[in-house]
């Protein structure tokens, strides 16, 4: 398929000598218009790649921060339309920074796969991540979105042995995201040289980038862990930056966007001080 | 009686080698977890060519399920109602109390022979978290079940059995703290400890192999149904009914009748408040096909794909979603697929305690509502029967507290 953003920004952290920061918020959160701002402020604060998340009323995959996150967007009335609004709005001002949308499958397989993903495209996504569609069920999502010039960008967890990686990497495009432990998102003790392993081991079977994700909370894990991977993706505890920021009332305050930026720019450098 | 693999037209020889029943069913569920469905599947069907698992699992139904449960004529219900020929299969006699108890031991049976140690389970009335409980101490296995907090209250005595079994209940807050919460959070649970946990899932419903698998070890429920009823009257009945949540002990009923074509079908879902409210779980009516928990199936939820929370009067039967193979059979037009309300299921309840003297589950109590409503439109000799999938007592303080009796003393 053809080149995507993904795949040019890739190259350019490899080419600045540094480790990729994909950076997960989910849309809407805490309201459509602060979403909609941290979002824009990512990219500047040294976000290399922006994961948006889909909410969804049952997100099986996530621990608590990202469930709270999900929650907070629903409440407020978020729905697919307007994570395609907020893509568009921020396309208007950025046309590079690579944008991938993270959910589940059931709000896309009711509005058509096909569908979702030539409006995905429009808008001016790059990739996406659907946790619950798995390479045996391909023809549904994942080769419909690579038609659609869409990376569809799989998980390899510790549970994905040699046997079964080829199958997991046979349709990847993009990067290959490894989970690095089993269990949900934001939870679980990083360790850094099983990590290096399981990297080197898909690394063996694929060109593509392999970015790690699952559990880096810290600047330290994020360099730990971009030595040996081409990218870092961090996600709770950009969500749980947001949670913490807001008032009595949930609702959210100056200090929302910040309180995700100033994160951002720590891990960041985690990413630069990696491959120095 | 046919045998179904000639049967060109046979609706009861899915699922395919992927898990679909028609488009229904499937395996969506993350790659931590697709390796271990992948292992369970093989599991599964080399255990189900194995004659010592079979043999082993008659044995624990006899000696300590009690099977086989009787078919019992109900004759006062059937004067009372002065129609069909009413039988009831009395699944609430089995060990534990419901027909849950079929499937938690042919899924011990499995974890064992996986070498599995640690058992987790999702319950919404308790039901199939007690049959699980139990088949752990059973076997020596430890045992954490997840239950949505709302159900953790309004079925207390099932939360102590649980405990007096030596299961840890999880009481799960998010959402409306109900069955479908529960699944979510032991999915979470089996995700973060896939090595050495089994999930024994309660109903027909979930990633490919689960659907299947459960529906054979309900399906002696239709197996003995035909025996007994063939030995009663010398032919099939005319009707078989059961309630459905998730649909187990309906699949279980219904899958040895599926190519006996005179055998007429009916699935009876919860209406809740009714279908013309926000407030059931009527999703084979109501709802329309998504992807949750591992399958495709019918789901009750809004335009833009969220879940939606149902409600019942009845914790087991209060789930957005329902066992795929129903949804196949829903569209292939083989099995009806219609409803009966809170109110309904509250008459039939005590209907049947008066008349029979048998408390009835709230859940097998939407059964016999919908029997209530064709027994008397139908003819004298003609035979309904309705699947009493599980005894009432775990239900007392709820029907009470509707029916405004208040305290259960007198």
């Amino acid at each position: 398929m053809e080149k995507t953003r993904i795949d040019t920004r890739f190259a350019a952290c490899k080419a600045e000598n540094r480790a990729a920061l994909v950076g997960f918020i989910t849309a809407g959160d805490p309201d459509l218009d602060t979403s909609l701002e941290i979002f824009k402020a990512l990219p500047k604060a040294g976000v290399d790649v922006i994961e948006l998340g889909m909410p969804f009323s049952d997100p099986m995959a996530e621990g608590v921060p990202i469930q709270l996150a999900t929650q907070r967007a629903l409440a407020g009335g978020h729905t697919m339309a307007k994570t395609f609004d907020m893509v568009r709005a921020f396309r208007k001002e950025d046309n590079e920074t690579p944008i991938i949308l993270m959910g589940y499958y059931n709000p896309i397989y009711v509005r058509d796969p096909k569908a979702f993903v030539k409006d995905a495209k429009e808008a001016g996504v790059d990739g996406m991540i659907v946790v619950d569609v798995p390479p045996e069920h391909d023809d549904e999502l994942c080769i419909p979105a690579r038609e659609a010039g869409v990376n569809f960008i799989r998980l390899a967890t510790p549970t994905t042995d040699e046997k079964r990686l080829p199958k997991v990497l046979e349709n990847t495009s993009g990067f290959v995201y490894y989970v690095s432990v089993t269990g949900i998102t934001g939870t679980g003790a990083l360790d850094a040289d099983k990590v290096a392993i399981a990297v080197k081991s898909i690394k063996d079977h694929t060109d593509l980038p392999v970015a790690v994700g699952f559990g880096v909370k810290t600047p330290e894990q994020a360099e730990a862990i971009g030595r040996n991977a081409d990218g870092v993706v961090v996600g709770s505890v950009l969500v749980n930056a947001i949670k913490d920021s807001l008032d009595a009332d949930g609702k959210a305050t100056d200090k929302t966007v910040s309180a995700v930026t100033d994160i951002v720019k720590g891990l960041a450098d985690g990413c630069k001080r990696a491959k120095a | 009686m046919t045998d179904p693999t000639t049967l060109p037209n046979s609706v009861s020889q899915g699922p395919d080698d992927r898990g679909f029943f028609g488009i229904y069913g499937g395996r969506f569920v993350s790659e931590t977890l697709m390796p271990l469905i992948l292992d369970l599947d093989k599991a599964y069907r080399e255990a189900k060519e194995d004659p010592e698992f079979h043999k082993e699992l008659a044995k624990l139904h006899k000696d300590y399920v009690g099977r086989q449960s009787p078919l019992y004529f109900a004759e006062r219900l059937t004067e009372h109602l002065g129609g069909a020929k009413i039988y009831l299969k009395r699944e609430e006699l089995n060990h534990t109390g419901s027909h849950k108890i079929n499937n938690c031991l042919g899924q011990i049976l499995l974890a064992k022979r996986m070498g599995k140690t640690r058992i987790i389970a999702e319950t919404g009335a308790g039901q199939h978290g007690v049959a699980t409980a139990t088949v752990c101490a059973r076997f020596g296995f430890p045992c954490e079940v997840y239950m949505g907090a709302t159900d953790v209250e309004r079925q207390a005595p099932n939360v102590f059995r649980m405990n007096l079994l030596g299961g840890v209940v999880h009481p799960v807050t998010a959402g409306a703290g109900t069955l479908k919460d529960a699944m979510n959070e032991a999915l979470r649970d089996w995700v973060t400890n896939v090595a050495d946990t089994y999930y024994i899932i309660g109903t027909a419903a979930g990633p490919h192999p689960y659907p299947a698998m459960v529906r054979d070890f309900q399906s002696i429920i239709g197996q003995e149904t035909k025996e007994q009823m063939l030995a009663a009257e010398g032919r099939l009945p005319d009707m078989l009914c059961a309630c459905l949540g998730g649909g187990s002990n309906a699949i279980g009923l219904f899958h040895p009748f599926l190519d006996d074509k005179d055998v007429q079908i009916v699935g009876v879902e919860a209406a809740g408040y009714g279908l013309d409210t926000d407030e059931h779980c009527a999703s084979l009516n109501a709802g329309k096909p998504g992807v949750l928990h591992g399958n495709r199936t019918y789901l009750l939820q809004d335009d833009d794909g969220q879940i939606l929370e149902g409600h019942s009067i009845s914790a087991g039967l209060d789930y957005p979603g329902i066992g795929p193979e129903h949804s196949f059979l829903r569209d292939s037009g083989r099995v009806e697929y219609v409803s009966a309300t809170d109110t309904e299921a509250l008459e039939a309840f005590q209907l049947l305690c008066q008349t029979e003297g048998i408390i009835p589950a709230l859940e097998s109590s939407h059964a016999i509502a919908e029997v209530i409503k064709r027994a008397p439109t139908m003819d004298k000799d003609q035979i309904i029967v309705v699947n009493l999938s599980g005894r009432g007592d775990k239900d007392v303080n709820t029907v009470s507290k509707f029916l405004g009796k208040g305290s259960l003393a007198e």
